[in-house]
């Protein structure tokens, strides 16, 4: 049976929560001091968590034995259907605290109006999101804008991760024939349309933290359809080493 | 970032409405916004309050050990200080 539109719209919402929060894990034992190590992992945490939720959902619709454990563990990079954004390397800190940035606040808008789906399921699972994507949102906004307002080295850094970075946000606003389905449903959310919201909470942060707006360039997209950066397949053997060693371990 | 150039802050934590601040521990950070948050990160991951305190701990007076005799040993033989040391009336109900 063909997979259903549905189980392809969490499986992509439930890829996007758990590839950023792998990536975001590398920041563990790594973050400039002990304080921040704990906030990032923190945030990390509460992505797998969230990424649990919308995988064991997938798993459920697309019946059979599959479990989330599996979604997450054995599928392959072009099966993979997470934004691009999210599988991109943390580099320094101000490129994390603007990927951060430019995430938290797309959430931001999209789990607000994800709490309204009529899929009861997902609108609980937006509802719980949300509470830990303000404070999110929270901690990266105000990073980029003490970076930004720091010294003339940290304005430097940010402003280059902004322009570095601006070339993935297209995509956090395209529809494609999944999203535009469950969005008529009134199941998925419009993300086209939070762009306008989005772009004005950017530039206020970006205004407060002395920083510019990159100017708009070329959008580079193909996470969902499964046409990957190079730097997916290098976090998936990361993350799926255990069950690619050791086929089916359990504890 | 040097964590020696990070300002130390000191963490009190209200574990539920009305009740006493307790301070529970300390952490660095540069600013009130990020002292804030790394207590909250460090400090009630586990529903431990329902709101934070941070001080600067530079803005804390505290007592020299060298004086504590001083300070502490007068007190050592009031002990009518002590509300034990009366005896309570048999005509006073409900104490």
């Amino acid at each position: 049976m063909a997979d259903s539109t549905l189980y392809k719209y969490v499986l992509s919402l439930g890829d996007d929560a758990l590839v950023s929060a792998q990536r975001l894990a590398q920041w563990t034992y790594k973050a400039p001091f002990l304080e921040e190590d704990i906030a990032l992992s923190n945030i990390s945490l509460d992505l797998f968590g969230r990424a649990n939720l919308y995988l064991e959902y997938a798993a459920e619709l697309k019946g059979g034995n599959t479990t989330a454990d599996h979604l997450a563990f054995k599928r392959n990079e072009r099966q993979f259907t997470n934004l691009l954004i999210c599988e991109h390397p943390n580099g320094n800190f101000a490129d994390t605290n603007v990927r951060n940035l430019f995430l938290d606040t797309f959430h931001k808008l999209f789990l607000e109006k994800l709490v309204e789906s009529k899929d009861k399921q997902l609108a609980a699972i937006a509802e719980k999101a949300r509470k830990e994507n303000s404070y999110h949102f929270r901690h990266s906004s105000s990073w980029v804008i003490r970076l930004g307002d720091g010294t003339k080295e940290s304005n430097s850094k940010v402003q280059t991760a902004l322009n570095n970075l601006w070339m993935f946000t297209g995509e956090l606003f395209e529809m494609n024939k999944v999203d535009l389905e469950m969005s008529s449903q009134k199941i998925g959310v419009d993300r086209e349309a939070l762009k306008p919201q989005w772009k004005s909470i950017i530039t206020d942060v970006l205004t407060e933290a002395t920083l510019n707006i990159p100017e708009d360039v070329f959008m580079t997209s193909g996470g969902r359809d499964g046409i990957h950066t190079e730097h997916l397949g290098h976090l998936l053997s990361d993350m799926q080493y255990l069950q690619r060693a050791y086929p089916n371990a359990a504890w | 970032m040097n964590n020696n150039e990070l300002p130390l802050w000191e963490v009190f934590i209200q574990p539920k409405t009305g009740a006493q601040f307790q301070h529970c521990g300390s952490v660095h950070a540069a600013d009130k916004e990020m002292a804030l948050q790394n207590a909250r990160d460090l400090y009630t991951r586990r529903q431990e309050g329902t709101c934070i305190w941070v001080v600067k701990a530079e803005h804390i007076i505290s007592s020299n050990p060298d004086d504590s005799e001083s300070f502490f040993d007068p007190a050592d033989d009031k002990v009518y200080r002590y509300p034990t040391f009366f005896k309570v009336s048999k005509k006073a109900k409900g104490l």
